[in-house]
């Protein structure tokens, strides 16, 4: 039986095919999350006092921090569709011995997600 | 009517060769042609070593997938006439050991498919006179689409976390799970979660979802290896809040 | 074959997903709001520190970087597994405890006031 042969996947095989790149990309979008985290911490820790605040807010408004969020804001846009269109495959929900329509759930976590968007920047904004 | 195509096939003799190499042929092909007619052509009338696996040839065996330009396919039900490209590259399903061309070894599978117990499973067997164990359409409705695998091992095919650990339950036969475990006659989610929550069983799986797009009888295992990760979760939190509940 | 429960995964599975949810619907706005409103000068640095000062707003940044870090934590850990680094994702604990002491920080980063 030793002569059956065995082709071990390579390291590279997510980059053979474009679903299983799409799905590599969707899982690095994870990174994207964690990066964002020590700004927030900054920001807690910052806003203690005006003069530490002034720091951060200047960081903000420089640009290496612009290039880092557009990268994160990238990342986070496609964690945020992917993270949507996969919802109804997990909540599978049942109406009066119907199945809840997919679409549904897909176009209300994506309503849900334009209206707290909108209320976090009215929230800043406003 | 009748047009050309050239079909790479992989080869492997194992008692003359220990590589594996490509064969080229070039066939004569019909409109109604799907890939496993052309290659009961070519062992017909042009190469009879060449060896493959089929049976019903009308997509309800599920002994013919191979892996046709690159995706794991039923070649009886894929046309030549859908491919535009100037070659053909049958290879045998990918994840699985080779035993020769286009043979592959399903013993994993096979071993892997009782480990789930899927079968009904009921705390007390009914006496016979008890009658049947009745079910409403409605109660069918919640699982029958998973009811539908045929066992071809495309979706093990298509799953690089399998691909990478050979270890892994997999989608058809957690999906199984899950199909006994929706039906409305089952009692055994308890007794399947030894084996459906281990290291290996759901947990393993990064929702890849390409076994769910491959299969061919439209069965959705990703979705419900995600519908048992969920379902067991919460069981594990309601058993925090409710102690002496099961496990 | 024996087989046993993974006794850890569903609560990491749970916090993954929570983690996931809480950053596709909120992680979009806020970036926005970072990296587009305030170096467009919407913002004006008092209110948006008067903002990341109230205690409320405090306790939900907390909680978002509890949640965005064990987001990350397991899907990276199996990320890292999916690429073929398996040893690598056995080290649990370097994920997971990177996200609880990263939730420490905040947490102590929010009581400086």
């Amino acid at each position: 039986m030793s002569r059956e042969l065995t082709h071990p996947l390579p390291r590279s095989w997510w980059l053979k095919r474009p679903p299983y790149f799409r799905f590599m990309m969707r899982e690095l979008t994870s990174v994207a999350v964690f990066a964002y985290t020590p700004l927030l911490i900054w920001a807690l820790w910052s806003a203690a006092d005006a003069a530490s605040f002034s720091v951060f807010y200047e960081f903000l408004r420089g640009p290496l921090s612009v290039w880092l969020h557009v990268v994160v804001l990238v990342l986070a846009v496609y964690h945020t569709g992917t993270w949507i269109a996969l919802t109804p495959s997990v909540l599978v929900l049942w109406r009066n011995d119907e199945q809840v329509d997919p679409n549904l759930i897909t176009g209300t976590t994506a309503m849900l997600f334009l209206s707290v968007s909108v209320g976090v920047v009215w929230l800043v904004l406003v | 009517m009748p047009e050309q195509t050239v079909l790479e096939v992989y080869r492997y003799l194992p008692d003359e060769e220990t590589e594996p190499r490509f064969q080229s042929y070039e066939i004569t092909y019909r409109d109604s042609w799907v890939v496993l007619d052309a290659l009961d052509h070519i062992k017909t009338e042009i190469d009879p070593t060449l060896s493959f696996r089929w049976s019903c040839r009308m997509g309800v065996c599920g002994s013919c997938g191979m892996t046709v330009n690159g995706e794991p396919k039923l070649t009886c039900e894929t046309f030549i006439r859908d491919y535009n490209t100037e070659t053909i590259k049958i290879e045998p399903l990918a994840h699985f050991p080779v035993i020769r061309d286009l043979v592959i070894n399903m013993q994993d599978f096979m071993e892997k498919l009782p480990t789930v117990s899927p079968w009904l499973i009921t705390d007390e067997d009914k006496p016979l006179e008890a009658g049947e164990y009745l079910q409403t359409p409605a109660q069918m409705a919640r699982y029958k689409r998973f009811s539908m695998c045929i066992n071809c091992m495309l979706c093990y095919s298509a799953c690089p976390v399998y691909g990478l650990n050979s270890l892994f339950t997999g989608p058809a036969a957690l999906a199984l799970a899950e199909r006994y475990n929706l039906d409305s006659r089952d009692e055994g989610t308890q007794e399947r979660s030894d084996v459906v929550t281990a290291h290996d069983g759901i947990w393993r799986c990064t929702y890849v979802g390409e076994c769910t797009k491959v299969c061919p009888k439209d069965v959705d295992p990703a979705g419900a290896i995600q519908m048992l990760k969920l379902s067991y979760a919460l069981d594990w939190a309601k058993s925090l809040v409710l102690p002496g509940r099961g496990r | 074959m024996t087989a046993k429960p993974d006794k850890t995964a569903p609560l990491f599975w749970l916090l993954f997903a929570g983690g996931g949810t809480a950053s596709a619907m909120l992680l979009p706005a806020m970036v926005f709001v970072t990296g587009v409103a305030v170096p467009a000068g919407w913002v004006a640095e008092d209110d948006l520190m008067a903002l990341i000062g109230n205690p409320l707003t405090r306790l939900v940044v907390v909680s978002l970087v509890f949640l965005f870090l064990f987001h990350w934590a397991h899907r990276f850990r199996y990320a890292l597994v999916d690429l073929g680094f398996g040893g690598l994702g056995k080290q649990a604990w370097l994920f997971y405890g990177t996200a609880l002491a990263g939730t420490g920080l905040a947490g102590l980063a929010a009581l400086r006031l």
